[in-house]
């Protein structure tokens, strides 16, 4: 595809700033402080416009540097609200935010009103047109984002104990305040970088969003931080490509809503913590409760006539804890698939590996009483409710070393025997 | 009526309102929801206007009051669902629809009249003239109307559920074991929090909102311990912003909703610094007392275990106290009678050995 200057301006600047807010994103959305950002954002509109008050001219520099100052300060008020009052955080941020972006707009009328101010170069920063970007604008993009993707590899095992525990750093003699001080600075830097890209309501998504998503993924910092950057820059290559390629679409936006469909996406897909794979992970382990549970029903009939060849019917098993006749049937189905069920018609019976199995439910359901009642010296009829949930949570290991620390007991609170462990 | 009355009573209207609902997402650490909202609601603006072509206001208060829910739905189910925390629920709920809002925007109704500037940052000194028509009949600026009726909405509301409000703000479980379901109450709080703001942003500016929301009720909060008055104060200290903001910005001809919200900002400063009970004054004079009284307490402990007078002379090295410190110390304990010069030396009197055992000795103890 062929791209125009300004496009290809764009999509520099885009993927920049992606990458740039997926990394320090990472650590506020560790920190709690994704709505930081926000703040940070909305502060920085009075400083660009003293900046501009005092030095008379709309070149980026002096704005920018007016942002930066105006986003310290605030950033900074916030901290010592928290840290001096009984004011929350999120009060904190939501008054620094409104009470400075109200300052912001006092100041940019007033501009409008004086001879020489037409605001138009100023409120590129309000709502962020991605095609203003000039050279002198990336150049200033890319020698910060050095600056700051450098401070953060420096500091890494700093910031990370910062975001995970701070109680700990400050044990070890680290200077956390500082150091938490100093993520705000990065912070405000990267925001004040993106305005002009993506403007003060959405810079908050560029932050947060690429990291939400990351953090479904991974456990470990390093990954989500790279991660994190890789969706932030990506989602910048597609905004700024859809938005050059299909009139009347603006980049900000775009860049927002492709990141959040990534975020979609790892929330519903994502290895291990993503929903389909918990809802998944809980339909087995409901599966493996009823099958579990049918072993031991029809061991413990078993167990009660002394009669281990009889079939039992249907009917019977349905009754035992009232399921429906479809889940029976799938429990049975596994359970005669792996050889510890037969059946005959509509009737089971356990086989000699089945009993076994069931023998494992059942122990592990009794030596639990065994030690509630012991242990915890609950009355005898007050155990079997929570042995029924232990008897499939509990490992073999687990059971063994309880059973050892108990004493071997042979029968249970109710008076019935406790199967042994079976060897193979 | 006047239009400068008109504007007044339209912002007192709003900072009421906003006071009352936002006072409870202060103590909720909710702040930043109402931020969210005023900004998620804009695609339903869009939405409304694209459906029935007018800017009517009917339809897009629905369509803003639905956005308004589905926020907090959707901040709720992501926050629910346990992988993401609440703020960053917020960080990443409300920038979507916002972008949804503005694409929507930019694509099929940039040709018309719905620029950001006035559906977001809406100009209160335009609301006298936007007159509502009734069967014909001019019945008054429409902004009188929405914020009024989102006034007695949220009055009522607080008057009505005051007591379960404030158990189920205060304490969660004592009010669901009081019978009354703390996340009810959540949803119907959030859903006046949204006709909130959707009623009022578009008279006053999304901006105004949010600080009317926040500011007010935390510098409240900063004044008094009770709920109730934090409620009366949130009130009129928004009020008091509103009606300040507006001279402030007739005297520097500048955004009327911009001098309201830094009035406010700055009123909050103000109890920040010099609240008698949580002000940093307050707290930096009790921080001092504190520390005079120990150095008292640890004076008279050391005498104690010295023995019958220590010279005053040895102190100094003792406690690395400058001079002037040991000096007032001393005249303080002397003042009180707990001690007593004798020579050069300092002698614990039987009161000083009263007070003594009364501040609990072991902790001093453990203290030195």
């Amino acid at each position: 595809m062929e791209l125009s200057f300004t496009a290809r301006n764009v999509l520099m600047g885009a993927t920049m700033l992606g990458a740039l807010g997926g990394t320090l994103g990472s650590f506020a959305l560790l920190r709690r402080q994704s709505l930081l950002g926000d703040a940070l954002a909305h502060a920085a509109l009075p400083g660009v416009c003293i900046a501009f008050l005092l030095t008379g001219s709309k070149s980026p520099l002096p704005l920018f540097l007016g942002a930066l100052v105006a986003g310290v300060l605030g950033s900074l008020l916030i901290l010592a609200t928290v840290r001096w009052s009984r004011i929350k955080e999120d009060s904190a941020i939501g008054i620094v935010l409104s009470v400075f972006f109200g300052l912001g707009i006092v100041l940019l009328t007033f501009i409008q009103k004086l001879p020489a101010g037409n605001q138009s170069g100023l409120d590129k920063y309000l709502f962020g047109q991605a095609a203003t970007l000039v050279e002198e604008d990336l150049k200033v993009m890319a020698v910060l984002g050095a600056v700051v993707l450098a401070t953060v590899a420096a500091f890494y095992k700093e910031l990370k104990l910062l975001a995970f525990d701070p109680g700990f750093g400050a044990s070890l003699g680290l200077p956390m305040r500082r150091l938490e001080i100093l993520l705000t600075l990065l912070l405000v830097v990267v925001v004040v970088v993106g305005l002009q890209t993506v403007g003060v309501v959405l810079i908050v998504a560029t932050l947060i969003t690429p990291a939400a998503a990351a953090r479904q993924w991974t456990d470990r910092l390093g990954a989500m931080v790279l991660l994190s950057a890789g969706i932030g820059a990506l989602a910048g290559v597609a905004g700024s490509l859809a938005s050059a390629s299909v009139p009347r679409l603006p980049t900000g936006p775009v860049i927002v809503l492709a990141s959040s469909s990534v975020l979609i996406v790892s929330l519903l897909f994502a290895p291990r913590r993503g929903l389909l794979w918990a809802i998944l992970s809980e339909r087995r382990t409901a599966a493996r409760i009823r099958r579990e549970n049918l072993l031991k029903d029809l061991y413990l009939q078993g167990e009660r006539s002394g009669e281990w060849g009889t079939f039992l019917s249907w009917p019977l098993l349905m009754g035992v804890r009232g399921q429906t006749s479809h889940e029976l049937e799938r429990a049975a189905r596994a359970l005669v698939a792996d050889g510890l069920v037969e059946r005959s018609e509509d009737a089971l019976r356990l086989t000699p590996a089945g009993r076994r199995a069931a023998e494992g439910v059942v122990r592990k359901h009794r030596i639990w009483e065994v030690f509630l009642t012991r242990r915890l010296e609950l009355p005898s009829d007050h155990v079997h409710r929570d042995a029924e949930a232990m008897e499939h949570a509990l490992s073999e290991r687990a059971v063994a070393d309880l059973e050892e620390a108990l004493g071997f007991p042979e029968i249970d609170p109710h008076g019935r025997a406790i199967p042994r462990r079976r060897t193979a | 009526m006047s239009p400068t009355l008109v504007i007044l009573l339209v912002a007192s209207f709003v900072a009421a309102s906003c006071a009352l609902v936002g006072s409870f997402l202060v103590l909720r650490k909710m702040a930043l929801l109402g931020d969210a909202i005023s900004h998620a609601v804009l695609p339903g603006i869009v939405i409304a206007f694209l459906l029935t072509g007018t800017r009517a206001a009917l339809p897009m208060v629905l369509g803003a009051g639905a956005l308004g829910v589905i926020t907090v739905l959707l901040v709720e189910l992501f926050n629910r669902s346990q992988r993401l925390r609440e703020d960053a629920s917020i960080g990443v709920v409300f920038p979507a629809l916002f972008s949804l809002g503005v694409i929507l925007i930019s694509r099929y109704a940039s040709q018309v009249d719905l620029d950001l500037d006035c559906v977001l940052y809406g100009e209160i000194a335009y609301s006298p003239w936007d007159t509502l028509t009734l069967a014909g009949r001019d019945i008054g600026p429409k902004a009188l109307w929405v914020t009024g009726g989102v006034l007695l909405l949220n009055l009522a509301l607080v008057l009505a559920l005051y007591k379960e409000l404030k158990i189920s703000t205060f304490d969660a479980g004592l009010a669901a074991t009081l019978g009354f379901s703390p996340v009810a109450l959540h949803y119907l709080l959030m859903s006046a929090v949204s006709v909130t703001v959707v009623g009022s942003f578009e008279s006053v500016g999304a901006i105004l909102v949010v600080a009317m929301l926040v500011v007010p009720p935390a510098t409240a909060y900063l004044l008094t311990e009770r709920l109730e008055r934090m409620l009366v104060l949130a009130v009129l200290l928004g009020v008091t912003s509103a009606l300040a903001g507006y001279a402030a910005a007739r005297w520097l001809d500048a955004s009327i909703a911009g001098a309201m919200a830094t009035v406010a900002g700055l009123l909050f400063l103000a109890a920040l610094l010099f609240s008698p009970g949580h002000g940093l004054l307050a707290r930096l004079l009790i921080q001092r007392r504190m520390g005079w009284r120990l150095s008292g307490q640890l004076l008279l402990l050391h005498l104690q275990k010295g023995g019958a007078v220590v010279p005053v002379s040895t102190l100094e090295r003792r406690f690395g106290w400058s001079d002037t410190r040991l000096r007032r110390v001393l005249a303080s304990l002397l003042r009180a009678g707990w001690v007593e010069m004798e020579g050069d030396g300092l002698r614990l009197t039987a009161n000083g050995a009263r007070v003594l055992e009364t501040t609990g000795r072991a902790q001093l103890a453990h203290r030195l």
